[in-house]
């Protein structure tokens, strides 16, 4: 994985330095709260329900070994001892005090790790698919290009006080969107063109939140070096015309909306014009500097014979350790390089909340990463741990050990694998507690034979509209409202990331909410009909599609008066 | 025009105090009444430097600049050039970032040469930004330390974008591993 230069280092170490005298001021009265606000988020912490939350970037969800160590001695250092692994390719530490903050800081600047631009109203944390440089399926590794953008978007002084956040993905799959990025402020689609040239479809305005939007396309086909000047362009457009008298509409997606794509794309072009070659032109030597970073680690080159002997084997093992095979067809990926594969540990099972990891499982994650995936670790969107490079000839071992850790519950893409933001037992902007919901339906929907049998279904849960579940983009969404001081459950269906904004829907409302008690039941309910009307192998993504709403309307809601009635805020 | 503030200037490339000779006019009236006295600058908003723009172009007296809202296109202070010598960009809020983007169009869209000053809320947490975008003179907030504010100019010993300061990128820069 890239490794910080002197300079990186250099950058990142004076951040922390700047942000210990920020502190510093604070703490003796030379600088406000109201102006510490935007310095500290910029540097990850927020004021949450009990303290400071820390937001930590892994880029691209890369960790080496030391680095997930690093983590968990944070964890058990300053905070109570665990973590929180974001949708956006972030961890988060719940009870940071902001005097201890300068010196987390400087402990993950010792380990090239950062929390610059994690929050504010700047270009946040650069996401990627966890899978890059490993999934069969991509057209191009995306995560030099995310790197590029990284370091040029870093302490950008034009680019620091923006009307609102400005979030950037990276998918360079034709077949999946491992990113959400048609969700995204600014989405790059990395492609070939056919002369084999490495290009961008660039999107604009995807966002969740109370205004949720599938971003649209603004420009097709941009040569790779162009990054850095056209989002320069799109920024300035955006950092200047970009509404700034209400923070509910302020993200560029209401600008792109208000002026229509095409005019949209058509000033964004206007100031590209100006820049279009011009200095700020990435070069193909840096391309490469930086490329050399994300390298392939020394694989086996494993010959005919030893290939044909480990899947042999594997099939052997399989058959024999049924709950191994389970977690074959669920958690392991195929991999490009031949005898490899990628494994997904998951983070989701009963009695944790979803992303959440102890000190103690970061610091078991890390040791099988040494052991057996070339000691480095990727946080996946759906907030859980990928070991990349996994040889086919250990996954039995791996399995073994995983299992021991709670680490290999075979539900990667099944209901239970839900994606769940910290919601109101941590968050001060939630208006209904998440976590519970997760807990209740992980319990319900526990049957492995169960989930399986329902197969690819993605569960999303938010505890309030900011999204931070994406429960807009969920097949299933649940969406936590406050009425009069009560948190009901606002229920959506049909939203799903496809590989292209085409492709990606946000859910719909379904009706009125419910109280948190019924939710189990409604969501049974839901998957009941799906089982009842699905036609044989089709998803219920494809069922819901085919049908709509209705019957599952219909089924959750089979006697109105049975409802707890909530307006649907 | 910071009668109780403090002045910055980059002189050779430093951050020094200066007297601030530079008063903010606020409307016709305010100009006639007070063309006559004094011989500092008049820093007239755009708005008003257009609705007087014979005036302007009489260039009788004062010398003169003109001072943009955040949400004035920075095109609109071309026609003016040659007549001004400042030409200054407000930051109501410190967080309203869109002066940055007016300072990066006047130096390096429209050319402008002259003194571009950052006006409102300026605190020193802002300078490394703001000196980068092209302002070389910084009308810091009136209850702010001029003294720590000197100091902050440079929290970074580099940078990694190219910006008005320098056009290139860290890595395209003469001397760069």
């Amino acid at each position: 994985m890239y490794r910080y230069t002197d300079f990186d280092q250099r950058m990142v170490n004076e951040r922390v330095a700047q942000f210990r005298d920020q502190v510093a001021r604070w703490q003796a009265g030379t600088l406000s709260d109201d102006e510490l606000r935007p310095l500290r988020l910029q540097n990850g912490l927020y004021i949450q329900r009990h303290a400071p939350m820390l937001r930590v970037a892994v880029p691209y969800g890369l960790l080496a070994g030391f680095q997930m160590r690093a983590l968990a001695r944070i964890a058990r250092t300053w905070d109570r001892g665990y973590g929180h692994f974001s949708t956006r390719q972030n961890i988060q530490f719940n009870w940071i005090d902001l005097e201890d903050a300068p010196d987390v800081l400087a402990a993950l600047a010792d380990v090239q790790m950062h929390a610059i631009q994690t929050s504010g109203n700047c270009v946040r944390n650069i996401t990627s698919d966890a899978y890059a440089g490993v999934a069969p399926d991509e057209a191009v590794d995306p995560r030099p290009y995310c790197e590029l953008m990284r370091q040029w978007s870093t302490f950008h002084p034009e680019f620091s006080f923006l009307p609102r956040k400005f979030k950037i993905a990276f998918n360079a799959s034709a077949t999946e969107d491992r990113a959400a990025t048609a969700l995204h402020d600014l989405g790059f689609y990395l492609r070939r063109d056919a002369a084999g040239a490495v290009v961008a479809d660039v999107l604009a305005g995807g966002g969740m939140g109370r205004t949720p939007v599938v971003g649209a396309i603004v420009r097709r086909g941009l040569p790779w070096r162009h990054l850095p000047t056209y989002t320069e362009a799109l920024l300035r457009v955006y950092n200047r015309y970009g509404r700034r008298d209400n923070m509910y509409k302020a993200r560029i997606k209401i600008l792109v909306r208000a002026l229509g794509t095409e005019a949209f794309a058509r000033e964004v072009d206007a100031e590209f014009a100006f820049l279009e070659d011009g200095p700020g032109t990435a070069s193909a030597a840096e391309l490469a500097r930086i490329a050399a970073g994300f390298a392939p680690p020394p694989y086996r080159g494993f010959d005919a014979a030893e290939l044909e002997r480990d899947a042999a084997a594997l099939q052997a093992q399989a058959v024999a350790h049924p709950g191994f095979a389970r977690w074959m067809g669920r958690s392991v990926r195929a991999h490009r390089a031949p005898g490899y594969a990628a494994v997904t540990l998951s983070l989701k099972r009963s009695g944790i909340a979803p992303g959440d990891a102890d000190a103690a499982v970061m610091d078991a994650l890390a040791d099988l990463a040494d052991r057996y995936s070339f000691g480095e670790l990727r946080v996946t969107h759906e907030q859980n741990i990928v070991l990349a490079d996994v040889a086919r000839g250990d996954l039995l071992a791996l399995w073994n050990e995983a299992r021991a850790l709670g680490l290999a519950t075979p539900n990667i893409g099944l209901i239970t694998d839900m994606i769940c933001c910290p919601g109101g037992d941590f968050c001060s902007l939630a208006n209904a507690k998440s976590i519970p919901i997760a807990q209740a339906l992980q319990d319900r929907f526990d049957d492995l034979d169960y989930q399986h049998d329902l197969g690819d279904i993605t569960l999303n849960i938010s505890g309030c509209i900011n999204s931070c579940g994406h429960h807009h983009v969920g097949n299933i969404g649940i969406l936590g409202v406050d009425k009069q001081g009560e948190e009901f459950y606002q229920v959506t269906l049909g939203g799903v990331v496809g590989p292209d904004p085409q492709r990606t829907a946000i859910g719909g409302v379904i009706g009125k909410a419910f109280a948190a008690e019924q939710i189990p039941d409604v969501v049974a309910a839901i998957l009941d009909t799906y089982v009842l009307l699905r036609e044989p192998e089709e998803r219920f993504i494809d069922t819901v599609t085919r049908i709509g709403v209705g019957p599952f309307k219909a089924a959750a809601y089979p006697a109105q008066d049975e409802a707890r009635e909530a307006e649907n805020v | 025009m910071s009668e109780a503030g403090h002045l910055i200037r980059l002189v050779d490339g430093s951050p020094r105090l200066v007297a601030d000779d530079w008063r903010l006019v606020d409307s016709a009236a305010d100009w006639d009444s007070c063309a006559g006295q004094g011989a500092g600058g008049l820093l007239l908003p755009l708005a008003l430097a257009e609705a007087q723009a014979e005036r302007v172009r009489a260039r009788a007296g004062r010398p003169l600049g003109v001072a943009l809202a955040p949400d004035d296109d920075p095109a609109r202070a071309v026609p003016f050039f040659p007549h001004i010598s400042l030409i200054g960009v407000q930051f109501p809020k410190f967080t309203d970032g869109r002066g940055y983007s007016s300072a990066v169009l006047l130096r390096t869209r429209h050319g402008w040469r002259g003194e571009l000053r950052a006006l409102g809320e300026v605190l020193q947490d802002q300078l490394f930004a703001l000196r980068r975008v092209g302002f070389d003179s910084y009308a810091l907030r009136a209850d702010r330390d001029p003294q720590a504010a000197l100091r902050a100019f440079a929290p970074f010993s580099g940078t990694y974008q190219g910006s008005v300061d320098q056009p290139l990128p860290a890595y395209a820069r003469a001397g760069a591993p």
